[in-house]
């Protein structure tokens, strides 16, 4: 049975809807895996050392190759700032709020994401 | 008002007169800057085929036939808007009437472009006629040596200058005893000074050519021995049974003269800066061109001709033509001759320096100015090596180090080269933004202080990025003369050197990332430059798995995937084929396995095959596949062991004297999974033909009818260099021990991403240094790093076999992990039988939306 037929949709307050996407053993600890989220492809990144916000939700789409593949890019630090490199052309996004460093008119959309007990849950708003 | 009939109206007609290597490329560059909108092109040509190279007209008695010297692409000819007429001479040019005349009719022209080349000069003597009277010039003249050869022994070429000597070479590669004849007392007087030219007489004769020099052929007779008897004073005499001339060459000019051109004291038609002759419509170019009083008999300056009178025709703005520099580099029947600027040393007050080696008869001399601080001239005979930094040196006016002769004297490094510290301002690092040295400086000079902000700054290193080495060493260079000093951090995580790092590792045993960032480095995270640099030490000291959980955050899509990632977001797979040989069944699993999964398939440079267009979750699948019919991974995706190239060796070639695929194949079997600071390439070739060319690789093993002679640190691709021999005649054993030492040397002493080639080059103390340690053991570490490698060896396993064991580890091979679909976005087309990725311009010629009426 597909995952997507057991989402649940809550309202959480006036703006939110909080959708469950996968399970937290889907994860990948330090690295990304994509979920499909109603015809988007969203790339959920998994920090668990991390200070404050360990879950991050980014658009899969490389605006630079046209390819779908920044989930599988490499995660790191610049400059304090979390960031994900394409693997195609290496240029950097930040996961907070999806803008890139190098060229600033490429930004990617980003999600509100949690844990729920066991389920991964993303925000479409 | 129709604007395209308009302009069609006003079509010129432009000529061309003559097909040769300077006319050819007129009409290239012609059709480039795209004269067909402006001209109607007519190419007239007396010989019967279309350009070809001169250059290498030897080769064609070596196997090369007519096509393949010719030149550029027949099609340039096809297209509308040029006509080329083969062996249709022009016998006339009407200026008043602004025609050419040809047997076949008129052609009028409203620009006249003469590239009519040379003649062969044959000195009037008395007897030489057919075979005693043959030249070297054109492939049909090729064509009458090679006939006169059939029934010959022996050959002549009068003249020992350039030509001469290559018309030796063709005589000697058509079989003949070849002799040269030469009237100055030394060979090449234009080119060489006296000791260049005993030198290479020297030379010339260990080949088995003989020079006679200082002799004027006075007559020609019937020969006793041989059918000729060539005649010189002194009652001295030479028989042979063919005779070139190659005495010189003399402007085509005939054309320019029946015309009433003005004509130069030597011939040829007067030309202009912009090589417009004394008639405003006519051009002239090349060899038949005459500019301040002097001819030009090489091809460069032909081209810089040409370049100039397309720019002009196409109303760009041209460099004009202001002489050109006649340096040459050439090997002339197998010896490297090099001729810079004054090489006579006939500028007043000029000085040189020589050095001469008579064991190998090598000769060198260094020519510089009265003030003794610049090279104006140079020679160079049997090592052509010290070339480009001399003519550097030479065209840049760069100061003269403090000891001028060090840059012609033998040294165990090799040739000397210029550091980034003496590239002149104007040097050009980047070529695809046109930065210059000077550039570099300027931005440093105004505070700029990071690589990174440069290459923003001046666009360096952003266009191919093949500069990026070169940048970085001029950038840190300048920075270090301004007495900033310059970070050799990794990256912000770590303030060590890759080297550094490793020796850390090593030493404390460190085997995880995230204990040498708390032992060594700064934060949490890392970056996508540390991660996988420190991946790969890990993996090189310790080969643990690399989808191991804690390795799998480090490394690049390409090895977290073991795929190699393509531009659309699919992957390649390289099954491993030991040295290139596969057997039947396996070819067809291959098959098997591309067609069910509708793979683009091509054959890769390392004897392997390439398969693409795998989407992320087909992985695990295509790999269960290929490992059932018994591949392993090829590690295509790593910097790791790549591929050991072997020719078929002595199973099977007739001129094989070892087993060089069984030797390939132990060689790969030992070093697959082996990762390194960067990909590492290997072959091996059965015996000196080298069919497998491991002088290009980063080991490259030679058979010998001993043993093997082991090269190292040869590269191909963006910067090639030559594999240097490092051991000869080496047993099997010792061959191994050798490349064990010598390539966890590397891993050990590298820098990141740092090929075998660039490393080697950076090595303090060079190849000596490194025989040093590697034959000598001079630092004791052989036993220490046999051990590692060994360490390495043991612990091979396929990673691909090991992850499809695991769950786990296969989570991650799902496009996505909450739904089967495949990527909508990606697309293929069609194209000569296989699939390829479509390009963003057919992308909006697939309905994306029904269309409403």
């Amino acid at each position: 049975m597909s995952p997507l037929n057991t989402q649940r949709v809550q309202a959480l307050n006036d703006t939110d809807a909080w959708q469950t996407v996968c399970a937290q053993q889907d994860l990948v600890s330090n690295s990304g895996v994509v979920v499909w989220l109603d015809g988007a492809q969203v790339a959920l990144f998994y920090l668990p050392g991390a200070e404050g916000k360990t879950l991050y939700a980014i658009d899969n789409h490389d605006p630079q190759s046209g390819a779908n593949v920044i989930g599988r890019g490499l995660v790191g630090s610049i400059k304090g700032d979390l960031v994900v490199a394409s693997p195609i052309y290496k240029q950097h996004f930040r996961l907070e709020d999806g803008t890139c460093l190098e060229y600033p008119q490429q930004r990617l959309r980003v999600w509100p994401v949690r844990l729920n007990g066991d389920a991964v849950e993303v925000s479409v708003y | 008002m129709n604007s395209n009939v308009a302009a069609l109206n006003k079509l010129q007609t432009l000529v061309v007169i003559g097909n040769g290597m300077v006319g050819h490329h007129c009409v290239e560059q012609l059709i480039e800057k795209g004269a067909l909108e402006h001209y109607r092109i007519h190419v007239f040509s007396e010989e019967p085929m279309r350009a070809y190279d001169r250059v290498h007209l030897s080769e064609y008695f070596t196997g090369r036939d007519a096509e393949s010297l010719a030149l550029g692409d027949a099609a340039l000819y096809q297209r509308s808007g040029v006509t080329l007429h083969l062996g249709v001479p022009v016998v006339d040019i009407d200026r008043a009437g602004r025609q050419v005349v040809t047997a076949d009719g008129n052609t009028a022209y409203d620009k006249l472009i003469l590239a009519t080349g040379s003649y062969p000069f044959v000195p009037p003597v008395e007897g030489a006629e057919g075979d005693s009277r043959l030249v070297y010039r054109t492939l049909e003249d090729l064509d009458a040596i090679r006939a006169a050869a059939s029934n010959a022994r022996r050959g002549v070429v009068v003249g020992g200058g350039l030509l001469g000597l290559e018309a030796a070479n063709a005589l000697k590669s058509l079989g003949l005893e070849a002799h040269v004849v030469e009237f100055a007392p030394r060979l090449m007087p234009v080119q060489l000074d006296e000791m260049g030219g005993l030198a290479l007489k020297a030379q010339i004769e260990r080949l088995g050519v003989g020079v006679h020099l200082s002799r004027a052929t006075q007559s020609i007779s019937a020969g006793e021995a041989y059918r000729y008897r060539m005649n010189f004073a002194n009652e001295l005499f030479l028989e042979t049974d063919l005779i070139v001339f190659s005495a010189g060459i003399r402007a085509q000019d005939a054309l320019a003269r029946q015309c009433a051109l003005e004509i130069g004291p030597r011939g040829g038609a007067v030309i202009d800066n912009h090589c417009l002759t004394s008639d405003p419509s006519i051009y002239a170019i090349g060899e038949c061109a005459s500019w301040n009083g002097s001819l030009f008999g090489l091809v460069a300056p032909g081209y810089q001709m040409a370049r100039n009178v397309a720019a002009q025709l196409c109303n760009e703005v041209a460099e004009p033509f202001m002489g050109a520099d006649m340096s040459t580099k050439l090997k002339l029947l197998g010896v490297d001759v090099g001729s810079i600027g004054d090489a006579q040393g006939s500028t007043p007050g000029s000085r040189s320096y020589q050095f001469i080696d008579e064991t190998t008869a090598s000769y060198r001399r260094l020519v510089v100015d009265a003030s003794g601080k610049h090279v104006i001239g140079a020679v160079l005979v049997g090592d052509n090596s010290y070339y480009d930094t001399l003519l550097q040196y030479a065209q840049n006016a760069i100061a003269l180090p403090a000891e001028p002769a060090a840059l012609i004297l033998p040294s165990s490094e090799g040739a000397p080269t210029l550091g980034p510290g003496a590239l002149p301002q104007s040097a050009t690092l980047c070529s695809c933004h046109n930065v210059t040295k000077g550039a570099v400086c300027s931005a440093i000079d105004s505070g700029c202080t990071d690589l990174g902000v440069l290459k923003t700054q001046t666009k360096a290193g952003t266009g191919c990025g093949g500069c990026a080495s070169l940048l970085k060493q001029v950038f840190e260079h300048e920075l270090t003369a301004r007495g900033v000093s310059v970070d050799k951090s990794l990256c912000e995580h770590f303030a060590y050197t890759r080297q550094e790092l490793y020796a850390l590792v090593r030493v404390e045993g460190v085997i995880s990332f995230e204990e040498l960032l708390a032992k060594h480095g700064r934060g949490h995270t890392g970056c996508d430059i540390c991660k996988p640099a420190v991946g790969n030490i890990l993996a090189s000291c310790w080969n643990q798995p690399i989808m191991d959980a804690s390795l799998v955050p480090l490394q690049d899509t390409n090895d977290t995937f073991m795929a190699n990632m393509q531009k659309n977001g699919t992957y390649s797979v390289v099954p491993r084929i030991p040295g290139g040989e596969i057997t039947a069944d396996k070819l067809i699993a291959i098959g098997v396995v591309a067609k069910k999964y509708d793979l683009y398939t091509k054959i890769t440079g390392g004897q392997r095959i390439d398969l693409f267009g795998a989407q992320l979750h087909e992985l695990p699948d295509i790999w269960a596949e290929l490992i059932a019919a018994g591949f392993e991974t090829g590690h295509a995706y790593g910097k790791s062991t790549r591929t050991v190239k072997s020719c078929v060796g002595s199973t099977w070639c007739r001129y094989g004297v070892q087993d060089s695929v069984q030797m390939a194949l132990t060689l790969e079997d030992r070093y697959k999974g082996l990762r390194s600071p960067h990909k590492l390439k290997f072959a091996v070739s059965g015996c000196t033909r080298e069919c497998a060319e491991a002088q290009s690789k980063d080991v490259g093993v030679i058979a010998t009818e001993k043993g093997w002679n082991l090269y190292i640190a040869g590269n191909g691709g963006m910067r090639p260099r030559h594999a240097e021999l490092f051991a000869t005649d080496l047993d099997d054993d010792t061959l191994i021990r050798y490349i064990d030492r010598f390539l966890m040397f590397y891993i050990r002493t590298a820098d990141k991403l740092q090929r075998t080639s660039v490393w080697r080059e950076s090595l303090d103390g060079g190849l000596d240094y490194l025989k040093d340690v590697i034959i000598h053991d001079s630092l004791g570490l052989g036993a220490e790093l046999e051990a590692q490698m060994q360490w390495v060896v043991d612990r091979y396993e396929c990673e691909w076999a090991n992850a499809l064991q695991d769950p786990e580890k296969l989570k991650r091979f799902r496009t996505f992990v909450n739904d089967k679909r495949p990527d909508p976005d990606i697309h293929f087309v069609q194209e000569r039988g296989q699939r390829r990725p479509i390009m963003a311009a057919e992308l909006n010629l697939i309905p994306v939306t029904e269309e409403t009426v």
